[in-house]
């Protein structure tokens, strides 16, 4: 599982360098965030852009990366396509991340 | 087809099953209800029914009015009580209690139609319905 991320003004945004996250990755892109995430304490963002496919074990790694930060912190999504933005509504987990339309700023032209 | 009970596998199946089918989903909403509905099935029957052994999964698709039928068999564990599980929406709760799993069923139930499942001579047998358009919900 590939991940291209970036760390400015207290925000690290992690891009999934991945079409799917399925049952055949959920582990490793579980492990793969973690990996990312390795100190950090600022705020979160997952950029979803290149994923078209993520199946019940996708979102339950990507709510296993969501308890990982703990109450305090949120985890953030953004440019979810829509057949990812589906499986979050129909789940209704899409109440439980703050989702964005496109990467907040000032992280819009980073990586 | 016939697909080894291995996640990779399922993975693979579906992109060769897409790359054959293209033409005959004729929207987007047709082809992502299949494609998650079938990834539920599929590794439903991986971790569950074959949990701790190896084996095969037979996926027969076949036109059917105003969509496609899928009759699916495998020789695992069958369902807990031979019944197909309800299919709730997990509970949400406190960001630790937050559910990791339980959203396959209440996925495939949502998205599919005439869900049927017996178990027959040592193996599961499931079939439903995919329609080009969702019924609309009264």
């Amino acid at each position: 599982m590939k991940f291209q991320s970036s760390r400015a003004d207290g925000i690290c945004i992690i891009k999934v360098d991945e079409h799917r996250i399925d049952a055949a990755g959920a582990i490793d892109f579980k492990e793969g965030v973690r990996t990312q995430l390795d100190g950090w304490e600022g705020r979160v963002v997952l950029d979803l852009s290149l994923v078209e496919f993520i199946d019940s074990s996708g979102l339950g790694a990507v709510v296993a990366v969501r308890k990982m930060l703990g109450a305090e912190r949120n985890l953030e999504l953004c440019n979810l396509s829509p057949p990812v933005e589906k499986v979050f509504r129909l789940t209704r987990m899409d109440r439980v991340f703050v989702i964005h339309p496109n990467r907040p700023e000032p992280l819009r032209d980073a990586v | 087809m016939v697909i080894p009970a291995r996640t990779e596998d399922v993975r693979e199946a579906l992109c060769r099953f897409f790359q054959a089918m293209g033409a005959d989903l004729p929207t987007p909403e047709m082809r992502f209800n299949v494609e998650l509905v079938l990834a539920e099935v599929l590794n439903n029957i991986v971790e569950h029914g074959y949990r701790d052994q190896e084996g095969e999964i037979e996926l027969v698709v076949t036109p059917a009015m105003d969509g496609l039928l899928f009759n699916v068999v495998d020789r695992g564990h069958p369902m807990p009580n031979e019944t197909l599980p309800a299919g709730l929406l997990p509970r949400q709760g406190a960001v630790e209690d937050l559910p990791e799993g339980g959203f396959g069923w209440f996925l495939i139930r949502e998205l599919s139609q005439d869900l049927e499942y017996r178990r027959e001579a040592g193996r599961n047998l499931l079939s439903f319905r995919i329609m080009d358009k969702q019924p609309v919900q009264l």
